[in-house]
């Protein structure tokens, strides 16, 4: 495992001494994991969710339940104009 | 009488008699958190104006009218924090809205009052995965109240609570119920809502109540059950009558011992406990038999599997944009990568870093593809298994409660201890811990937990099983 490479995909910025130790850690698990492996699962449907799926519907008529503009932006770490404000992405 | 030691029940009476009002109740639980929390540490805060502003509302003639709950501090109640023991969100985030429980609990008369202590966003069976402080056992303070609910637990153990809610996702209600001495249940996948509450794994999470008795949680079930229009994986029937169940016989109920949950690696003096307590359902007319979950010694690597994937993906929410503490950083990526890593906990980075591995493209198949196959597999045990029992019995933890820092420089150590609660989870069925006595563990008696599993949406079994036992008891 690259750690370094898992650590970007998640979107972590790690110091090298816990890139170290999670490397370690993460390596000891996966291996405990292979156990898996030895398993025959030939044919075996994978369970996603563990009850029978059933689905919620309702007539496509807004409820107004959701949040207010307000409520959403209410622990936003920076707002401007009613948004949330972030460092510019765009050169 | 201290209003604080009162199970829901007996406050019901003394409300119906005129011997206590809820702010009176309130007020004596702040007082006895003031005194005593701080040593154990079960609570993150709570807010005894507001509470005291809901009890001048509420209606006394209603279930669960005036009863104060302890909540669980990753279920968002409208205008509490709700920081999920993180950094990240500690300080930085009131919730703008009541989780789908808090509204039917609210509906029932209840009052949520305090936010309970927990391993950071649910992961973790010690608490001391906790970013905020430690919690302690109230039966032995050098030890670990577990977790992740341990806060909730080490409350209700304490009476500096009357009741609380927790959250399951691989025991996170029943391994601290049992840790702490008190009933912990874990309702069926789909039984209670999860809207309003921080995901941790998806198709895992329940929430449930914790109690100091049987009748206190069919009572809180009952009121938090049911249908919910913004989980499309709640299901949408009518809830049984729980508070009905007790006081029911157990005659001809068939209870299974599944042999795997009593081989190698388990206490001894556990073992004699849930034997003993066994042996009290079977003189309540239970009738025992023997049975087998051959899948077992493979839950463990199953669920560390799609817990930390499912749990990779839902925590990708936590990037400092729309809510808690944001890090500094000149660009996008930075600010991400700097906010997720300052504000998240060693266990939530370690489980992160593992569940975006084996979603990662040329792992999917051999990890998570498997282990949701093997997941059937589980299920498929405790399926046929219900074919002949009506409930399971079994210990909860293979150990009693550890001291704190004793296991926490080993995570997989840790994992294995959740042997015998996180399958159910995987196959999506109800469980409970009732406490069956206790062991002496350095000079001191500590709590050990009695589980029950029972069928999917068999939580009216479950109870009536473990009110029986309850009443019989240490006799």
């Amino acid at each position: 495992m690259n750690i370094r490479q898992v650590a970007a995909l998640a979107r972590l910025e790690l110091t090298d001494e816990e890139a170290e130790r999670y490397q370690g850690q993460v390596e000891q698990i996966l291996h405990y994991v292979e156990q898996l492996n030895r398993i025959d699962v030939e044919g075996i449907e994978p369970t996603a969710h563990a009850a029978a799926l059933f689905d919620v519907v309702r007539e496509d008529v807004a409820t107004g339940g959701g949040l207010t503009r307000e409520e959403a932006l209410s622990n936003a770490p920076a707002v401007a104009q009613d948004q949330f404000r972030l460092p510019k992405v765009i050169e | 009488m201290n209003a604080a030691e009162l199970t829901i029940t007996e406050l019901r009476s003394a409300y119906a008699a005129g011997d206590l009002t809820p702010a009176e109740v309130l007020t004596t639980l702040a007082a006895e958190i003031d005194a005593r929390d701080p040593a154990i540490g079960g609570y993150l805060s709570y807010d005894l104006d507001q509470a005291l502003a809901d009890a001048e509302k509420v209606d006394l003639s209603l279930p669960l009218g005036g009863v104060p709950i302890a909540v669980k501090d990753l279920i968002n109640v409208k205008g509490h924090p709700c920081s999920c023991a993180s950094k990240l969100l500690h300080g930085h985030y009131t919730a703008p809205y009541d989780a789908t429980v808090i509204r039917k609990l609210r509906e029932a008369g209840a009052i949520p009052f305090g936010r309970t202590n927990m391993d950071e966003f649910a992961m973790g069976s010690s608490n001391e995965n906790s970013g905020i402080q430690p919690c302690r056992n109230p039966h032995d303070l050098g030890r670990i109240p577990g977790g992740s609910s341990g806060g909730s637990a080490a409350v209700v153990a304490a009476h500096t609570a009357i009741a609380a809610l927790g959250t399951d996702t691989g025991g996170s209600i029943r391994q601290p119920a049992s840790h702490c001495g008190i009933v912990g249940l874990k309702p069926t996948y789909g039984r209670v809502s999860r809207y309003g509450l921080v995901a941790f794994a998806s198709s895992l999470d329940q929430c449930g109540p914790m109690t100091r008795t049987v009748a206190d949680a069919a009572a809180l079930l009952e009121a938090m059950a049911g249908p919910c229009d913004r989980d499309s994986t709640c299901l949408d029937a009518a809830v049984p009558r729980y508070t009905e169940e007790i006081g029911k016989d157990i005659r001809g109920l068939r209870i299974g011992l599944p042999s795997e949950y009593f081989a190698a690696g388990l206490d001894a003096a556990i073992r004699t406990r849930v034997e003993d307590a066994v042996k009290a359902l079977e003189s309540l007319g239970a009738e025992i038999v023997p049975v087998s979950l051959p899948n077992t010694e493979h839950a463990v690597a199953t669920y560390y599997i799609v817990a930390t994937a499912e749990a990779s993906s839902n925590l990708a929410r936590f990037d400092g944009v729309r809510y808690g503490r944001r890090a500094q950083a000149d660009d996008l990526i930075g600010l991400y990568g700097k906010t997720r890593d300052e504000g998240f906990g060693e266990e939530v980075k370690r489980r992160i870093i593992l569940g975006t591995y084996v979603l990662s493209s040329g792992y999917y198949d051999a990890y998570y593809l498997r282990a949701q196959k093997v997941r059937t597999l589980i299920r498929r045990d405790f399926e046929a298994a219900f074919e002949t029992v009506d409930l399971l019995a079994s210990p909860v933890s293979p150990v009693p409660p550890f001291r704190l820092g004793e296991r926490h420089s080993d995570p997989l150590s840790m994992y294995l201890a959740d042997i015998y609660t996180i399958s159910a989870n995987l196959a999506g069925i109800c469980g409970l811990s009732i406490p069956c006595g206790t062991v002496p563990v350095d000079g001191r008696e500590l709590p050990v937990g009695l589980q029950l599993l029972g069928k999917p949406f068999g939580e009216a079994t479950l109870l009536r099983a473990a009110h029986a036992y309850e009443s019989v008891r240490g006799q």
